[in-house]
C-alpha cells in the first residue's frame, strides 16, 4: 500500500524512534532539507543506528538523500544501502542521466555489501519544470523505479508562481505526472499539503490527488495520515460493489454465460480490473472484509 | 456576632492552635495558592511548631514550606500529591515524619470516619461574605469548584475562610455554608490568577500522544462501553486529553449522549456538555477558566464534593457510577499496577490525587502512555511504587500497541475482533528495552521512609524510601 509517506527529520530521535506507529504506509528518513548542514552527518548516523536496531511495523522505508550537486549524496549512499532500506528517495530530479548517475552508485555500494543489485528502489522527486517535462523518461530510466513524487513547493517557484491551496497552477504538473507514471506501470504521489492545522483542506487536497489517478499522497505532519489513508482508501461500498462484481462473473461462469451485467451494467475488464484492485488494496488495509 | 478577624494572626490565635496540631488546606488554587504559604509564614512568626499539615495537594508554588519542614514548623504531611518541587526535598529527608499519602476519595473518608483529624481548617475562598459563606465560581481568584474543601469545612475543629474578596451577608450562591466556619479574614490576594487555572487546556501536538490517544478511543469504543448513558472521566494531561476529543469525534459521529463526565474539568469536557454529548458535568475541581465559567452559568454543570466524588466509605459515590476512566502513569509494571507518586530515580513527583479511586470504581480503566519517556521505559518489572493496584486496571494503551489485563480475557477478545494492536504486556517492555537499552537497577537504600502510601481502604500499599 502507498496510500501515506510520511516525512520524518532524520534528526528528530523522537519521530525517527516512533515513526512505524504513526499509521503511515511509508516513512521517509529526511537527510535533506529537514537537516541543517552541520547536522548530516549526525541525522545520518541517527537514522543508520534506528534501521539497525529498530523494526517499522511493516511500513516501507524509504531514505530522502541529498541531491547529487551535494557534496553529501554519496555519503548518504554508503551509509543507507548497507541497512537495506527499500526505497531511496533523490530530490530535484531532472531527467533520466540523473538516475542512471545515481543507480550507478547505488549498485556499487549493494554489490560491495553484498545486497543483490537492483533490490533498492527508487522514488524521485520531481520539483523541477525540467523534471516534470522528463517525467514519462523518468519513470522508464530504470527497473528500480518504484513511483513518482511530485513536489509542488520548488515547482512553484521554478514556474515562477505562487503556490495556493487551491493548486491550479500545478494542474499541469498534476496530470503530466501522474499520466507519465501510469504510462511506465509505476505509482504516483502526490506533493504534501503544506498548512498543518486545515485539516478541512487537506481532505479536499487528497481528493483532488485521488480523483486525478494519484496512488497516494505525500505528509508532513502525523496529524495528515489519517485523513490521507482514508482519503485513498476503498470505501465500504466500493468493497462491496468489488465482491458483487465477482460473484456476478462467478455466477455467469457458472450458467456459461458470455456476457455478465451487474445492476443492469455490463461488466468489461476495466470494471473487473478496477474491482480487482479495490479487494487488494481492502485486504492489505485490513479488517475492511471482515464485514 | 462577628466572625470577622482583623488578621490572620488574631484568627490563627483565636483558633486556639497550637505545637503539635493538625491544620488544613485544600489545594483549589493549585501552584497560584498564596493562603498555605501565608498560613505558614504566620505560624511560625508566632513561634507555633511541630505541626501536620493535612493538604489535599501540595504543588510546587509551595516549595516556601519547604523552609518550614527544616526549622520544624511543620512536621508531618497528609496528602493526595506532592509536585516535583517540594517532593525532592521530601525525598532527601527534610521532614521528620513519613508523608501519609491518601487519595482524593480516602481523605474525606478518614476524616469523616475520624479516622484522621483536623485542628484547624484554614480554606482559602475566592469570594466569602462576613459570616463564611463561600465559593470559588467568583472572584478575581476565581478557581471554580471547591469540591476538595467541603469536607475540611466540616470536620474540623475549626475553620477559618481567608477570601481576597469579601463581599455583603449573605453571599446568594455559597458553595460552603456559614455553619461550618469560625473566623473569616480578608487578605490583599489569596493567590496568582496565572498559577490557580490556566486560560486554556491546549490540546496536545504531540503526535506520539495523539496516536497513543487515538488508539485509547478506539479501543474504549472496542470494549462496547461507548452507548447512550456512558459516563466517563479524563485527565488533563497530554494522552488523557486528547483520547477525551477522539472520543467526543466518535461519539458525534454514532450519536452517542452520555449521561456525565467527572473529574477535574477542563474547556474540552464544556464543549461535549454544550454540544449535548453529556447530560451533566460532576466537577470536582476546575482546570481552566472556560470550565470556571460553565460552572458559575450552567445549573449541568454541577459542583460536587470529594465525598460524592470518590469516597469509598459514602452511601453513593459519581466514581461508582463511572463506566470509563481514561489516566496516565509514570511506571506501569507486568502486574499492571500503576506508580504515579515517583520517578525513576525514586524521587517524589506526584501522588495518586483521584487515580486510585476512579481506578478501582470504573467498569473500564484505561492507562495511556507512550512506551517511554526519555529513554526510560515506562513498562518495567516491578514499579518503584505501588499507586494503584493492577487489580484496578483493564489496559495500557503506547503507541506500540495495547496490553490487556489478563484477567479480562473478553476484554482482550473484543479489541482483537476490532483489529486493535493487541500485546502482551511482556512484549510491550520487552519492545520498550530494545528501543532503549535496559536501565541500570538502581540501588535503594532501605534505611529511611519517607512516606507511606495508603490505598484507599486505608491499608498500606507502598512505603517511599528517601533518596
Amino acid at each position: 500500500m502507498r496510500r501515506t509517506m510520511l516525512f520524518l527529520p532524520g534528526n528528530n530521535p523522537n519521530m525517527v524512534m516512533n515513526g512505524g506507529v504513526l499509521g503511515a504506509d511509508s516513512i521517509i528518513f529526511d537527510l535533506e532539507d529537514a537537516v541543517a548542514p552541520d547536522q548530516k552527518d549526525a541525522a545520518r548516523e541517527l537514522v543508520r543506528c534506528a534501521l539497525e536496531m529498530l523494526d517499522f511495523g511493516g511500513c516501507e522505508i524509504i531514505v530522502r538523500i541529498n541531491a547529487l550537486d551535494t557534496p553529501y549524496w554519496k555519503e548518504d549512499l554508503e551509509a543507507m544501502i548497507p541497512l537495506k532500506p527499500d526505497v531511496i528517495m533523490p530530490t530535484k530530479v531532472s531527467g533520466a542521466a540523473y538516475i542512471h548517475e545515481l543507480e550507478a552508485k547505488m549498485a556499487e555500494e549493494e554489490e560491495k555489501n553484498g545486497i543483490e543489485i537492483g533490490r533498492t528502489r527508487i522514488i524521485p522527486l520531481l520539483e523541477t519544470t525540467l523534471g516534470i517535462e522528463n517525467a514519462f523518461e523518468i519513470a522508464r530510466s530504470t527497473k528500480r523505479m518504484a513511483a513518482l513524487y511530485l513536489g509542488a513547493e520548488d515547482l512553484t517557484a521554478d514556474l515562477r508562481c505562487r503556490r495556493t491551496k487551491e493548486g491550479n497552477e500545478i494542474a499541469y504538473a498534476r496530470g503530466r505526472l501522474v499520466c507519465a507514471a501510469r504510462a511506465a506501470g509505476i505509482d504516483a504521489y502526490d506533493t504534501p499539503f503544506t498548512d498543518v492545522e486545515d485539516l478541512a483542506g487537506l481532505k479536499k487536497d487528497a481528493e483532488l490527488a485521488r480523483g486525478l489517478g494519484y496512488t497516494g499522497k505525500a505528509v508532513i505532519s502525523p496529524r495528515h495520515v489519517d485523513i490521507v489513508n482514508a482519503v485513498f482508501s476503498p470505501s465500504k461500498e466500493d468493497v462491496a460493489y468489488a465482491r458483487d462484481v465477482f460473484a456476478a462473473m462467478e455466477e455467469a461462469k457458472e450458467q456459461g454465460k458470455g456476457a455478465v451485467s451487474l445492476r443492469g451494467k455490463m461488466i468489461d475488464a476495466p470494471i473487473v480490473e478496477r474491482a480487482r484492485q479495490v479487494l487488494e488494496a481492502a485486504a492489505q488495509i485490513g479488517g475492511m472484509l471482515d464485514e | 456576632m462577628s466572625k470577622l478577624a482583623g488578621s490572620l494572626r488574631e484568627a490563627i490565635a483565636a483558633s486556639g492552635l497550637r505545637d503539635g496540631m493538625c491544620i488544613s488546606f485544600h489545594h483549589h488554587l493549585r501552584s497560584g495558592d498564596y493562603v498555605l504559604n501565608m498560613v505558614l509564614d504566620e505560624i511560625a512568626a508566632m513561634g507555633i511548631r511541630d505541626l501536620t499539615v493535612n493538604a489535599s495537594s501540595i504543588h510546587d508554588g509551595h516549595a516556601p514550606m519547604i523552609e518550614h519542614m527544616k526549622s520544624g514548623v511543620v512536621t508531618g504531611l497528609e496528602t493526595n500529591y506532592i509536585g516535583p518541587a517540594v517532593g525532592r526535598a521530601i525525598s532527601e529527608g527534610v521532614l521528620k515524619n513519613p508523608v501519609i499519602f491518601r487519595t482524593h476519595g480516602s481523605r474525606p473518608s478518614d476524616l469523616e470516619q475520624g479516622v484522621s483529624k483536623i485542628d484547624v481548617a484554614f480554606l482559602a475562598a475566592p469570594t466569602a461574605d462576613p459570616m463564611g459563606n463561600c465559593t470559588g465560581k467568583i472572584g478575581k481568584s476565581a478557581c471554580g469548584s471547591l469540591g476538595y474543601a467541603f469536607v475540611d469545612a466540616q470536620c474540623a475543629a475549626k475553620t477559618v475562610v481567608i477570601t481576597d474578596n469579601l463581599v455583603d451577608y449573605p453571599l446568594y450562591d455559597w458553595s460552603i455554608s456559614e455553619d461550618f466556619v469560625d473566623y473569616v479574614v480578608q487578605v490583599d490576594a489569596i493567590g496568582d490568577p496565572r498559577g490557580i487555572v490556566s486560560g486554556t487546556t491546549r490540546m496536545p501536538k504531540d503526535p506520539i500522544a495523539l496516536r497513543i490517544a487515538q488508539t485509547a478511543a478506539r479501543a474504549i469504543d472496542a470494549s462496547g462501553l461507548l452507548k447512550d448513558g456512558v459516563s466517563f472521566q479524563t485527565g488533563a494531561g497530554g494522552a488523557s486529553l486528547a483520547t477525551a476529543d477522539f472520543l467526543k469525534q466518535i461519539m458525534l459521529e454514532k450519536h452517542i449522549k452520555g449521561s456525565y463526565a467527572l473529574g477535574g474539568i477542563t474547556g474540552y469536557i464544556v464543549d461535549m456538555l454544550n454540544e449535548g454529548l453529556f447530560e451533566a458535568i460532576q466537577d470536582v475541581q476546575c482546570f481552566d477558566l472556560k470550565a470556571v465559567e460553565s460552572l458559575r452559568t450552567n445549573p449541568r454543570h454541577m459542583e460536587i464534593t470529594a465525598s460524592r466524588y470518590a469516597s469509598p466509605t459514602a452511601k453513593s459515590t459519581a466514581a461508582g457510577s463511572l463506566d470509563v476512566v481514561v489516566l496516565g502513569a509514570t511506571q506501569i509494571d507486568l502486574d499492571f499496577n500503576v506508580n504515579v507518586h515517583t520517578d525513576s530515580k525514586g524521587y517524589i513527583i506526584g501522588g495518586s490525587g483521584g487515580h486510585t479511586d476512579v481506578a478501582a470504581c470504573a467498569k473500564l480503566t484505561v492507562i495511556v502512555a507512550p512506551l517511554s519517556r526519555a529513554r526510560m521505559p515506562i513498562v518495567v518489572d516491578r514499579v518503584l511504587t505501588v499507586s494503584t493496584p493492577g487489580s484496578s486496571v483493564d489496559m495500557l494503551v503506547t503507541q506500540y500497541g495495547i496490553a490487556v489485563n489478563p484477567a479480562r480475557p473478553e476484554l482482550k477478545e473484543a479489541l482483537q475482533k476490532a483489529h486493535l494492536p493487541v500485546k502482551d504486556i511482556g512484549e510491550l517492555k520487552a519492545l520498550a528495552d530494545k528501543i532503549n537499552g535496559a536501565p541500570k537497577k538502581r540501588e535503594i537504600k532501605k534505611d529511611r521512609i519517607v512516606a507511606k502510601v495508603q490505598n484507599r481502604d486505608g491499608s498500606l500499599l507502598d512505603v517511599i524510601y528517601g533518596v
